[in-house]
C-alpha cells in the first residue's frame, strides 16, 4: 500500500463512493484499491451489489402482491429504478417504499395496469397496521343504555392501526388473490372500486371490505366528526350507505379505542 | 407462542450475557424457540428490526426477553459517516435499549449514510487520523446518549484506501484508547478480511487486543474471486461457520477463555434446528476452553 500525502478522505469522496454505489454506470471513486495497491472494480461492485440486493429485498417483503403480479423478474426491474431514483433516507427498513406507489402510478410501461399502484397503497397501509402502536380496543356493549339522540353525539377515537383504502380498482381482492392465498386469480375482474379497513386490534391485521359510504364515514370519525355528522356526510356522499353495517364492522374490526360523550 | 396478551409485561430473566453461545434471533423462529425446553444461551437482534411502534416484532421480542437474556446489535448507525450522527435514529436506540435491558450494545466500524441516503449495507471507511477522530467523536455521542459502554465491531472488507495510514488494529487501538468503548471480535470477519487483503488472520486474532473484547461473531461467508482472480470472500451471513473461522475460533478461546459468542445466520435462514447446532458446537468449545484472561470485561456489560 502506498501513502499519498495530504490526502485525506474529505467528505466529497465518501460522496463519491455513495454516489457510485446506485450508479452502476459510474466510475469507481478514485483511492479504492486491492491489495496490490490498484484500482479494483469487481471489488467495489460487491458492494454496488449488496446495497442494490438487499434495498430490492426490502421492497420485496413490503410489496409481495405487486411483485407476485409483476412477476419477480419484473418487479426487481422495476424495483431498481425505484432504488436509483428514490433511495431510502432511513435505516428502518420497514420504512422503504413510502413513494413506491406514486412511482408505479407515473412508471409508463405499466400504464396498462392502472390498478398496480393502489394495490401499493394497500399494501403500504397493511405494513403500517402490523407495525402500528397496540392499543386497546373499546367494548360496544358500554352503548348499548344510549337513545338516538345521544348515539349521534359520540365521537370516536380510532385505533392506531386503522388505515382507509379508497380504491377505483378491486384492490382487496387483487390482494387475497395475489397475497393472501383467499381468492384464486382468475375469479378476478378488474373492474368496480372496492374500499378497504384495515385495522389490527391485536396481533393479526384485520381487512373489511366496505360497503358503499362506509369509508367516507370513518374518514369523517377520524377528522373528529360526531357519529351523526360523519353518518349524514356519508349519506349525503352515497344514498346506499348503512349506518348499522359500518359500525358492526368496525366494532368487529375493533376500529375504535375510545368514545367520548 | 406462549400466551400473553399484547399488553402484559411479563417478568424478565436477568440481563446479564453469559460466556456461552447465542443466535441471531429470527421470527420464523420464534414460536419454536418459546416452545422448546432446550435453547441456547442468548439471542441478539438487529435493533432496526424493533423500530416499529407496536405488533408482532415487540410481542415476539417480549416474550422472548422474559425468558432470555438479549444483547442488542445495531446496523444502521454509520458511526463512520462524515456527516453527524442521526440523533432520531439514536434516539430509537436508547428507546430499545431502556425497554428491552439488552446486556450488550454494538454497532459496527462502518459508514451507511451519506448526506440523506442510507445505503443498507456495512461500506468500509480509510484508516486515517480523520476518520479516526470522527468515529470516537460519534462513539463518545452514543455512550453519552446510551448511558453505557458499547461494543464496536472489526468489519469484513473487500477493499482497502490509498489514503489509510495505520492499520485496522492500529485504528481499533486508538479507539478504545480514546472512547473507551469494548470490542465485538467477529471472527468471520477477520477471516474474510484477511484473505481479501493478503494478510494472516492467525497474526491479527493473536495481536487483537482481548482485554477489551466483550463478545465475538461466527457467522458463514461465501466465496468469489477479485479483478485478479484472487480469492475474494463474501460476508455472507447465509451458511454454516467455515472450518477455518472455527479453526480461529479455537485458537482465540486459547487466550481468551470463554465469551459470549453469537452464531449470526441472516440470509437463507435455516430451520432453527440447524442453527441451534451451530451454537452447540460454539458452546461445547466454550465449555471445554481451558484458556483464561486476566483482566475482567465487567464494566462492557454497563
Amino acid at each position: 500500500m502506498h501513502v499519498l500525502q495530504g490526502n485525506a478522505l474529505s467528505p466529497l469522496q465518501l460522496e463519491d463512493f455513495g454516489r457510485s454505489l446506485l450508479d452502476s454506470e459510474a466510475d469507481i471513486p478514485a483511492g479504492v484499491i486491492g491489495p496490490d495497491g490498484k484500482a479494483a472494480p469487481k471489488r467495489f461492485s460487491v458492494y454496488r451489489n449488496n446495497v442494490m440486493v438487499s434495498l430490492i429485498e426490502a421492497l420485496e417483503q413490503n410489496f409481495p402482491a405487486v411483485m407476485k403480479m409483476l412477476g419477480p423478474g419484473y418487479f426487481k426491474a422495476l424495483s431498481k429504478l425505484y432504488v436509483e431514483t428514490h433511495p431510502p433516507q432511513s435505516p428502518v427498513m420497514m420504512w422503504f417504499g413510502s413513494s413506491f406507489p406514486d412511482f408505479i402510478d407515473t412508471f409508463e410501461p405499466l400504464a396498462l395496469y392502472p390498478y398496480l399502484g393502489d394495490l401499493a397503497r394497500f399494501e403500504w397501509a397493511w405494513l403500517q397496521a402490523y407495525h402500528a402502536k397496540d392499543a386497546e380496543i373499546f367494548d360496544p356493549g358500554v352503548l348499548s343504555d344510549l337513545g338516538a339522540d345521544a348515539l349521534a353525539e359520540l365521537t370516536f377515537d380510532l385505533h392506531p392501526s386503522v388505515r382507509i383504502v379508497q380504491s377505483k380498482w378491486p384492490v382487496l381482492s387483487l390482494a387475497e388473490a395475489n397475497r393472501f392465498g383467499t381468492r384464486s386469480v382468475d375469479s378476478i375482474e378488474i373492474e368496480g372500486g372496492e374500499d378497504v379497513l384495515i385495522s389490527r386490534p391485536a396481533l393479526d391485521v384485520i381487512v373489511f371490505r366496505l360497503k358503499p359510504g362506509a369509508a367516507s364515514f370513518l374518514i369523517g370519525i377520524a377528522e373528529g366528526l360526531s357519529l351523526g355528522e360523519a353518518a349524514a356526510q356519508a349519506e349525503s356522499l352515497n344514498e346506499m350507505f348503512d349506518l348499522g353495517a359500518v359500525l358492526r364492522d368496525s366494532f368487529e374490526a375493533g376500529a375504535f379505542i375510545k368514545v367520548s360523550m | 407462542m406462549a400466551e400473553l396478551s399484547v399488553f402484559d409485561q411479563p417478568e424478565r430473566v436477568a440481563s446479564a450475557i453469559p460466556n456461552r453461545a447465542g443466535a441471531g434471533l429470527k421470527p420464523e423462529h420464534v414460536s419454536e424457540i418459546l416452545n422448546s425446553k432446550t435453547s441456547v444461551a442468548f439471542f441478539e437482534v438487529h435493533a432496526e428490526n424493533y423500530m416499529g411502534d407496536g405488533g408482532v416484532p415487540h410481542h415476539q421480542l417480549e416474550a422472548i426477553r422474559a425468558r432470555f437474556p438479549i444483547s442488542m446489535h445495531g446496523v444502521g448507525l454509520s458511526i463512520g459517516a462524515d456527516g453527524p450522527l442521526d440523533r432520531a435514529h439514536l434516539g430509537r436506540l436508547k428507546a430499545l435499549n431502556e425497554r428491552y435491558e439488552p446486556g450488550l450494545f454494538s454497532e459496527h466500524l462502518a459508514w451507511s449514510t451519506h448526506g440523506d441516503t442510507y445505503f443498507n449495507d456495512l461500506l468500509p471507511v480509510p484508516y486515517d487520523e480523520p476518520t479516526l477522530t470522527r468515529v470516537c467523536d460519534h462513539i463518545d455521542e452514543v455512550q453519552e446518549t446510551l448511558g453505557r459502554t458499547m461494543l464496536l465491531e472489526n468489519p469484513s472488507t473487500y477493499v482497502a484506501f490509498e489514503q489509510s495510514t495505520m492499520s485496522e488494529l492500529a485504528f481499533l487501538n486508538e479507539i478504545v484508547r480514546r472512547t473507551g468503548c469494548g470490542l465485538l471480535l467477529d471472527v468471520n470477519n477477520v477471516y474474510v478480511s484477511c484473505v481479501n487483503h493478503q494478510r494472516s488472520a492467525i497474526d491479527y486474532i493473536d495481536e487483537f487486543p482481548i482485554d477489551v473484547v466483550g463478545e465475538l461473531h461466527l457467522g458463514g461467508h461465501a466465496p468469489d474471486v477479485d479483478d485478479a482472480g484472487r480469492p475474494l470472500l463474501i460476508d455472507a451471513h447465509d451458511r454454516e461457520v467455515d472450518a477455518a473461522v472455527w479453526d480461529l475460533y479455537k485458537r482465540l478461546l486459547e487466550r481468551t477463555g470463554p465469551l459470549p459468542t453469537l452464531i449470526e445466520w441472516d440470509n437463507d435462514v435455516p430451520e432453527w434446528n440447524i442453527l441451534l447446532s451451530e451454537a452447540r458446537l460454539a458452546d461445547a468449545l466454550l465449555c471445554e476452553t481451558k484458556g483464561s484472561r486476566v483482566k475482567s470485561n465487567a464494566r462492557l456489560a454497563g
